[in-house]
């Protein structure tokens, strides 16, 4: 949508219809990528219509009749071409009344189907659910938009060619095809959790967008914990955005973090979030790892941290997935509580492991449970270990100004 | 994520591609546009440059004031970056199947030059959060 919306008002209802509209062209005419531009063409056309002379009493039926319209046009101009304008036409010419509900939560699926690859799935997300144009999503991601709207069409492709059906999934698929919805979203909002790379704008409408999204889909499923899991713990994470780095883009670890600089806002509609999920029992690992940020972010001060909690919460959360990521966290909670050598101990399980070898996380973890032991020494060596196998630059910065720290440090 | 892919040469390389028949030179150039073209279409490409050649390159260091100081001495032993690609990618061997095509640009005689091609990543991870 390359236009200059009206007001703010018709923007978000644009934004919350465009995914709908283009669920319910999909249910109908099957081609997405010929759909998806007429309804960019009735989105358009609304823009340009709806200041002068009022939005209409149902504009999502508005919309779908006016991107049908010109779908019809666009059918009848191939079919001629290819002489079988009969049979198409005919599929496109009744427009019923689906619920709406169901076609943005079936195009969601469809956006993320393990056809596609996690950057596409990303990438066709943002598009078709309406909120970004191709060449925000390029700015996002550092690409350039002609590589962007490739991935894009390409994605369309691989979803046509899977042969996907438009419809809910299966009761028995339902539960794996949610779980890959959320972890795309889970991936948006990481991308865009990160203010010090990239463009600072762009990157932060990706975690607006992620919450967007998890929003809607909580409204569209309100009874399911983990998508209030999600969006508690991307809420929680999202009020301490402002406190997570410093002037040049440097990380502050929580520890350090301005706490009067988080969000109270956020955190209240994330811990009520949190805590009405659980509260009806189905717990996931989105609810647990929520709980835990909602831990952090209750915590007045550093030390106020209520470690025993988050050990107890990382416990569950251990046994309910088989992350080695998990089982890091886990060992520094293990060392708050009950001291650093207890943390290191669960380090030695990770090693033999192996799924963590040469990441740089484990070396990191390992350097800052040595310091608290005070083998300094061993620490320094760790810190410039992980530094030299990180992939982001802020933490390799933040890593190797660690192992200086303590070179300076009088032991 | 993001990879570099370098494509380094030594500093006679530009002269020893330049005497190539004009067939094998005109292969390896219709290589690289179809190359690079192709990267973009499979929405990975980020970047793609070809730099000139090495005999003009200057080594700068910053003088008295700032001033550049330019020198052309380098080391005999030393490879010249000839061209890169910067390619975004699900993950490192989606970036060493493409460094292996590139490496694959025709040479002399239209047989595969199996150039080395330097795979390094891109440090534009997303930073995680730190306790």
């Amino acid at each position: 949508m390359a236009v200059t919306l009206p007001d703010a008002h018709s923007e978000h209802l644009l934004r919350e219809l465009a995914p709908q509209v283009l669920g319910a062209m999909i249910r109908r005419f099957r081609d997405f990528a010929a759909v998806e531009d007429a309804v960019q063409e009735a989105l358009i056309a609304a823009t340009v219509q709806w200041p002068r002379e009022g939005v209409s009493d149902n504009p999502r039926g508005w919309l779908i009749q006016v991107a049908s319209r010109r779908m019809t046009d666009h059918l009848r101009s191939e079919a001629a071409r290819r002489r079988r304008e009969t049979a198409a036409v005919r599929e496109c010419i009744a427009i019923d009344s689906e619920p709406e509900q169901d076609d943005t939560l079936i195009l969601l699926f469809m956006c993320c189907h393990s056809a596609l690859t996690p950057s596409s799935a990303i990438a066709l997300t943002l598009r078709a659910m309406g909120g970004l144009t191709t060449a925000e999503i390029a700015n996002a991601f550092l690409v350039p938009e002609a590589t962007m709207a490739q991935r894009i069409s390409r994605s369309k492709q691989s979803i046509k060619a899977s042969g996907v059906p438009f419809r809910l999934p299966t009761d028995q698929e339902r539960a794996e095809r949610l779980r890959a919805v959320l972890h795309v979203l889970y991936l948006i909002f990481n991308e865009g959790y990160t203010s010090s790379v990239g463009p600072q704008l762009q990157r932060l409408e990706l975690s607006r967008e992620a919450i967007r999204l998890t929003r809607m889909v909580h409204s569209l499923l309100p009874d399911d914990g983990e998508v209030a899991g999600l969006l508690a713990l991307m809420l929680l994470t999202d009020a301490r955005r402002a406190a997570r780095t410093g002037a040049d883009g440097e990380l502050i670890p929580l520890t350090k973090q301005d706490r009067t600089l988080w969000d109270r806002k956020e955190i209240a509609e994330g811990i009520a979030l949190v805590s009405a999920a659980l509260s009806k029992g189905s717990i996931g690992a989105y609810q647990l790892q929520a709980a835990i940020a909602a831990v952090h972010d209750e915590a007045a001060r550093a030390e106020d941290t209520d470690w025993p909690q988050i050990l107890a919460l990382y416990d569950l959360l251990k046994r309910m997935s088989d992350n080695p990521m998990v089982t890091l966290n886990h060992a520094v909670a293990a060392a708050m509580v009950h001291g650093p050598s207890a943390g290191l101990e669960l380090l030695t399980a990770l090693d033999a492991d192996g799924r963590l070898t040469g990441h740089h996380r484990l070396d990191a973890v390992r350097a800052h449970l040595l310091e608290m032991a005070g083998d300094h020494q061993a620490a320094i060596a760790h810190y410039q270990t992980a530094a030299s196998r990180a992939t982001s630059l802020p933490e390799r910065n933040y890593l190797i100004t660690q192992a200086a720290r303590l070179r300076e440090q009088p032991s | 994520m993001k990879y570099i892919l370098m494509m380094n040469c030594p500093k006679t390389g530009y002269d020893t591609f330049g005497a190539w028949p004009k067939k094998d030179i005109q292969a390896h150039i219709a290589f690289m546009h179809g190359f690079n073209k192709a990267l973009r279409e499979e929405g990975v490409l980020v970047y793609a440059e070809g730099l000139a050649d090495p005999k003009q390159a200057k080594l700068v260091r910053a003088g008295k004031d700032g001033v550049p100081i330019t020198d052309g001495v380098f080391p005999e032993a030393k490879e010249y970056l000839a061209g890169y690609w910067i390619v975004d990618v699900e993950g490192p061997e989606q970036a060493y199947a493409i460094a292996a095509r590139a490496s694959a640009a025709p040479g002399p005689g239209g047989a595969p030059a199996n150039i080395p091609i330097e795979v390094r990543q891109v440090m534009s991870a997303a930073p995680a959060e730190w306790q």
